[in-house]
């Protein structure tokens, strides 16, 4: 009896091929897409994991000397008061034309790390090497790759464990690398200090503990992002079930008959909902299969970008390869059977509610569909409501993605109803019998497409939404980089020494030397990077203040006030009039506020004298030159020839101008990649249901046909209903998408990167994206409708003879 | 003659000859029953006298117009204009009222009568039913809907085919006999596909189609 | 003392950074590093100090202890110095590496503490003179050898002892060269096991003021274990008759070796033949998941010697980063007393 149900089932799917392969192409999407995030998501989060293990000794807190390196001699003198530490030194230093971060530590003192243990446990006398014998450079393959045939460098031993961008070494080599001797970053604290020591505050009153940078900061920074990607993968997800949802109803709708006729025969309607919960796990099981390595290939294409975007945007380290991982296959899968169930349940419910003997009726659609417009537009006013709500009562990131969440879904409920006001009303404005028809006739369709409606919907609202906050950031950014690059030229000396002394070469050969010096500090727990700049007029007229106080610059040039960045101030909560304690005994009101695009973290700016005296050791490598633009390629190569400057130690300002915006505009690659997929799984879920829904027109054509009309003008007249449809779900979703886009600038901003940006209109993109709808609606349309155009006669005259 | 059936042939492709050369006429007003068992090529003839298909030879004249030399568009505006049909089922429009479907074929030829629709409305006993959507419907009412439909464009020439053959014999009786009464009264001709020799005799001619002939 | 020489190399082999994989270290060739010569003549208080170019040293204390209520204590303080390469350099570029381990024994408890240290910053070493030696807050200092501070701080313990030296120096082997296998190899290696100690020893419960005597060893060399040796049980007992003996066994695939030096009331030293020192254990107690011999019978019959030597507390165990059982012991029978014994390579 089994054989025979499962038999009568599955000839189903043979009739129908096309459903079958539409039902698994949209498991496979939904699952690929929405793996394919969580595999990028995955990735990421291991790296920083590893970077973490790695660097971080993640628990650890750290002691630091706010505003400069701490010296050796402290370190010893905690050491010998019984203090159990282990110092770290790290900074960024150009190993031939590479940049890296050199990461120098004592392993002897530090925390185990497997970077080191994997290591040496193919080669035991590294120890030697490390410690003693020109020590010993660990790399991950990349960069030792890069490093290979630089001369002068101690030895490179390639390590996966050491994050990428990185090498790590022992301190006494980083020291030499990096030119500073004797210096030490931080002191990690280490865990089991023995009981009864003198407290490091009487100490080292100079020192200020806090708790550990590494990781935890990337992991916050970078949350924002994920829960973004995240966001689009379920977006991505719900599409692609629309199409599931789409499919099973109408095999469900079709098999009607069948399941009909095969509980008469006296198959019990337990065993039958079994088994077709059984044909829909291996539905599940296969699309979600095929979805998985799509979506491995997805996520292998874009995860190099992905990287690139969290190395540009927080400085995360992300290696650009992709490992197949359980958590996301699985969850995958999971994604794959749960949404096949959620997709499938109404049509089981109503096929197991479905009275043994009735005829085939159609049901009341009309009444019907408006009791559940009804519903539906309630149901997406309230969720627009809670969103909103969700934002005021859930602060931080996770109540703007509520109000997302409610703005998106709410607004997806809305479209039939507010379609269907808009047939209604585009109904009076009809002429004519076959207006009257066509007008009517899309009103019927609405019930049976307005699931894809409501994919188009999302999709362009996303896109609309992002493309309005990355085109509106890149604007705000290129204004700012004009702001803030004004010096015609900037240089990176070797160290010190070479600094000076190219300062001094500079000053008759151009307008103005401007060093670029800076020192760290820690502000209210968070790292903050205090530069100091010298009273020069390129700065009181380019630099981008969002608000000052009165003399302003005056007042930071006497070093008596301090200008800070935006997310310092909203992190602080303090504005121009308010004070900022940048260190133990320093103490300045802010003068003013500047925007920055240039990192997510804090940053203050002070006089070059004030910021000397309240840090020590504070590099003098860097300057911004201001001569007339045309001397600067005289300048770079006179440079070069004197000082031995390799050519990206010299960048002229259009060249960082330049590499400024490529790395902004890699950072929404992927952002652009993710919204054309989830517009084309759109298309795709607008040519399921007009495929799906094929059938069940065929009566509705049939009698218009006959009564006059061509099949041609029927074609026509779907595919210009298509159209009609996608242009009203555009037009709708271009209120949507800038009210997304305004969450986006005015609540995700500021919760992510603490910086609200304005917001720009981009009226041709819109155009750009309307016309993008229509293409997609159109070739969704133009499939069905050619099959149309096609049909022979005696197809529709079948229908006004046969029994359903 | 309204209608002239010459020597027409039809076959679907893969399959056996539908009509092998079948000729009849029909003058305006007159009433034909075309009978015949199943698969005897009723409906096709019906059909294609309606201009809703082609045909492979022969020709059919319809009001004078050749149909074999129509285009799609043409067959198409002959529908509309000369010609109404009731089917067995699926006659209406499934998005349009009672009442909307009642005037789409008149509006469609540019006949559109509102006297004569409030006449046939009440005559068929549709009066309270014009808001409903055609799933609302009773079988019967259907058909009478249909029928309305029909006759609202004020076409020469009535195409039926089984227009009774979804309903029970009371509902059939009573569908019938508007249909005659009304094709009477309004002098359109009538060419009825039916397997009923009652129904049949109630007309004035008959023809008897038997494997793709007339008998 | 062959038996801490490889106590050291595999002790570095297992710093928390580096894992396995040492064991290849401790059989190569020690080149560029110096060898124990036995030309050489030790020179006081310079050979107090440091020697950069041979590959391991040692300061080695321990200490038999009596609190004010008659109970027995031990106290361990040990500075060991390995060098990755010969010679000595300022700052991160030292070669040296320093631990230092610390216990504190009582009949109950044996706490432990570790701690480790790059060479050439100053966070631990060793000047002769004045004495100094330190590593972190422990230190070993003095005006002189003769009289010293020691202090060290654990989780769970902390003392402060002023030792007073109350003999002379003791070379080992002849002239401080003392050899350690059949093979020839060998280290430097005196004593001064003559401390007076007083002080306080703190623990979970409360300082307690102690007395006692102390031992400190004073090793140095470059050369390995012989391959076939695996462990080895040490043992520097203070008879009551105020006589004292150093004697090691070092077990071998070929059979044992084991050496030792006797010092007399006066303080005068007499070199062990090889195979004139015994020591047999008497019983096992499972330790740290192993069994080790905490009772043993040490013979030596040209002295009269023929004691048994039980552990203050069996479960003396040192779970440092490289794990050795080491704690005070009991003497009895022929030549009563106290003691320290070492035990390693029971596995």
């Amino acid at each position: 009896m089994i054989g025979a149900a499962l038999l009568a089932l599955a000839s189903h799917w043979r009739r129908h091929p096309l459903q079958l392969a539409t039902l698994l192409a949209g498991l496979a999407l939904a699952t690929a897409l929405w793996s394919a995030v969580q595999a990028i998501n995955a990735e990421a989060r291991a790296s920083y994991a590893r970077a973490t293990a790695q660097i971080g000794s993640g628990a650890l807190d750290v002691l630091e000397a706010p505003g400069g390196p701490i010296p050796l001699a402290r370190y010893v003198a905690l050491r010998r008061a019984g203090w159990q530490l282990s110092p770290v030194l790290e900074g960024r230093a150009r190993l031939g034309e590479l940049r890296v971060t050199v990461l120098g530590l004592d392993p002897v003192t530090h925390p185990p790390l497997p970077a080191f243990a994997a290591t040496m446990e193919r080669d035991s006398a590294t120890l030697g090497r490390m410690l003693a014998q020109g020590g010993v450079l660990f790399a991950p393959p990349e960069v030792a790759a890069a490093l290979a045939d630089v001369p002068g460098l101690p030895e490179i031993r390639v390590s996966d464990s050491v994050p990428p961008g990185m090498v790590m070494t022992d301190i006494g080599v980083a020291e030499r690398l990096l030119a500073r001797p004797g210096q030490i970053d931080r002191l990690l604290i280490l865990s089991d200090q023995p009981p009864g020591l003198t407290p490091l505050a009487d100490l080292a009153p100079e020192l200020q503990r806090r708790a550990s940078r590494a990781g935890t900061d990337t992991a916050r920074l970078t949350d924002s992002f994920h829960l973004n990607l995240t966001a689009f993968g379920l977006l991505s997800f719900a599409v692609g079930l629309f199409i599931v949802h789409g499919t099973v109803g109408l095999a469900f709708e079709q098999r009607r008959g069948m399941v009909r006729t095969l509980r008469a025969l006296g198959l019990p309607l337990r065993l039958l909902t079994t088994l077709m919960l059984g044909e829909l796990l291996v539905l599940a099981l296969i699309g979600g299969g095929l979805g998985l390595v799509l979506g491995y290939l997805v996520a292998a294409a874009l995860l190099p970008d992905v990287a690139a975007t969290l190395r540009g945007l927080y400085g995360a380290p992300v290696a650009g390869g992709l490992s197949l991982r359980p958590s996301w296959v699985m969850g995958g899968l999971a994604m794959a059977l749960a949404g096949t169930g959620v997709a499938s349940a109404q049509a089981l419910w109503r096929m197991v509610h479905m009275p043994l003997l009735s005829a085939p009726g159609l049901q009341a659609w009309a009444q019907r569909a408006a009791r559940g417009e009804r519903r539906m537009a309630l149901a997406g006013l309230g969720l627009i409501g809670a969103g909103g709500a969700a934002l005021v009562l859930v602060p931080g990131l996770v109540g703007g993605f509520a109000l997302i969440a409610g703005l998106m879904l709410g607004a997806a409920l809305l479209l039939p109803p507010v379609l269907a006001l808009v047939l209604h009303l585009g109904r009076r404005l009809a002429r004519g019998p076959v207006g009257d028809w066509l007008w009517a006739d899309t009103r019927a369709q609405l019930p049976g497409i307005g699931l894809a409606l409501m994919a188009l919907l999302l999709a362009l609202a996303a896109n609309v939404g992002v493309g309005t906050m990355v085109s509106s950031f890149r604007l705000t950014f290129t204004g700012w980089l004009d702001q803030r690059l004004v010096s015609e030229l900037y240089l990176t000396a070797r160290d010190d020494e070479q600094g000076a002394e190219i300062a001094r070469w500079l000053v008759p050969r151009s307008e103005a030397v401007l060093p670029i010096r800076s020192a760290e500090f820690t502000v209210a727990g968070g790292p903050v990077t205090v530069y100091g700049v010298v009273d020069h007029p390129t700065y009181s007229e380019n630099w981008p203040l969002l608000e000052q106080a009165p003399n302003a610059w005056g007042r930071v040039n006497a070093g008596a006030a301090v200008f800070i960045n935006e997310q310092l101030a909203r992190r602080l909560g303090q504005w121009s009039g308010d004070s900022v304690q940048l260190a133990p005994g320093w103490t300045l009101p802010i003068a003013g506020v500047y925007s920055d695009y240039g990192n997510p973290t804090g940053q203050a700016i002070v006089a070059l004298p004030a910021l000397l005296s309240h840090a020590s050791a504070v590099p003098n490598r860097r300057f911004g030159v201001r001569v007339a633009p045309d001397t600067v390629p005289g300048l770079i190569a006179a440079l070069q020839e004197d000082f031995d400057l390799p050519a990206s130690a010299l960048i002229d300002q259009a060249g960082l101008k330049a590499q400024s915006l490529a790395v902004f505009d890699k950072t929404f690659v992927v952002t652009g990649a993710l919204n054309l997929l989830t517009l084309g799984v759109a298309g795709f879920a607008i040519l399921t249901s007009l495929l799906t829904l094929w059938s069940l027109r065929l009566p509705q054509l049939a009698p218009v046909w006959a009564l006059g009309l061509t099949r041609g003008t029927l074609a026509r007249l779907d595919l210009g209903r298509s159209l009609l449809l996608a242009a009203f779900t555009a037009l709708l979703a271009l209120p949507l998408g800038l009210a997304l886009a305004w969450v986006l600038l005015a609540v995700i901003n500021v919760q992510a990167f603490g910086w609200r940006l304005p917001m720009y209109l981009f009226p041709a993109d819109w155009l750009r994206l309307f016309g993008l709808a229509l293409l997609a609606a159109g070739l969704a349309a133009a499939i069905p409708a050619r099959r149309l155009y096609r049909l022979p006669p005696s197809e529709l005259l079948k229908v006004f003879a046969n029994a359903r | 003659m309204l209608l002239t059936i010459d020597h027409v042939q039809k076959t679907y492709p893969g399959a056996r000859p539908v009509l092998q050369g079948v000729s009849l006429t029909l003058d305006a007003g007159q009433t034909l029953a075309l009978t015949g068992e199943s698969g005897s090529g009723k409906s096709t003839l019906l059909h294609l006298a309606g201009a809703l298909d082609g045909f492979d030879a022969g020709e059919i004249t319809l009001a004078g117009t050749p149909l074999s030399r129509l285009d799609d568009s043409a067959r198409a505006a002959l529908r509309r204009k000369r010609v109404a049909l009731v089917f067995q089922q699926f006659n209406l429009i499934p998005s349009l009222t009672v009442a909307q479907n009642l005037a789409f074929h008149a509006r469609l030829a540019g006949r559109l009568d509102p006297d004569w629709i409030g006449e046939l409305t009440e005559r068929l006993g549709l009066a309270d039913l014009t808001a409903r959507y055609p799933e609302q419907l009773s079988g019967g009412q259907q058909q009478r809907v249909a029928i309305g439909r029909a006759l609202a464009a004020r076409p020469a020439l009535l195409l039926a085919d089984e227009p009774t053959g979804n309903l029970d014999e009371t509902a059939s009786n009573a569908v019938m006999d508007l249909m005659l009464e009304l094709v009477r009264a309004s002098g359109t001709a009538l060419f009825l596909v039916t397997h009923s020799d009652r129904i049949a005799a109630r007309l004035d001619a008959r023809a008897h189609l038997s494997h793709g002939r007339i008998a | 003392m062959r038996a801490r020489l490889a106590l050291l190399l595999i002790l570095l082999a297992a710093l928390p950074a580096y894992g396995q994989g040492y064991a290849g270290l401790g059989s190569t060739a020690s080149e560029g590093f110096a060898n124990p010569d036995p030309n050489t003549r030790l020179h006081f208080p310079r050979d107090h100090g440091p020697h950069p170019d041979f590959r391991i040293e040692w300061w080695y204390l321990t200490a038999n202890l009596t609190g004010p209520d008659g109970t027995d204590y031990g106290v361990q303080w040990t500075l060991f110095r390995s060098a990755l390469a010969p010679g000595e350099a300022a700052g991160w570029a030292s070669p040296q590496i320093w631990m230092g381990h610390a216990a504190a024994t009582t009949p109950e408890n044996h706490y432990f503490a570790e701690r480790l240290a790059r060479g050439g910053i100053g966070q631990a070493g060793v000047r002769a003179t004045p004495f100094r030696a330190w590593i972190d807050d422990w230190q070993m200092a003095g005006a002189d050898f003769d009289s010293l501070r020691l202090t060290a701080l654990g989780a769970e313990f902390a003392y402060d002892l002023n030792l007073t030296a109350e003999g002379p120096l003791v070379l080992h082997g002849v002239n401080g060269y003392s050899v350690k296998s059949a093979d020839g190899q060998a280290s430097h290696y005196y004593s001064q096991p003559h401390y007076r100690i007083t002080g306080t020893l703190t623990l979970p419960s409360g300082p307690v003021a102690v007395t006692g005597q102390g031992w400190l060893d004073r090793e140095w060399s470059s050369q390995p274990l012989a391959a076939d040796q695996s462990g080895w049980d040490w043992f520097s007992l203070t008879f009551d008759s105020g006589a004292r003996l150093m004697g090691f066994r070092l077990r071998g695939a070929r059979g044992d070796f084991t050496s030792g030096t006797w010092i007399d009331a006066e303080g005068n030293a007499t070199p062990l033949a090889s195979g004139a020192f015994r020591a047999a254990p008497l019983d096992e107690t499972p330790v740290a998941g192993r069994d080790v011999p905490v009772r043993w019978r040490v013979t030596l019959p040209d002295r009269g010697v023929d004691v048994e030597v039980a552990a203050l507390n069996p479960q003396s165990w040192m779970g440092t980063s490289f794990p050795y059982w080491e704690g005070p012991v009991r003497v009895s029978c022929s030549h009563p007393g106290r003691g320290y014994l070492e035990m390693t390579g029971y596995e």
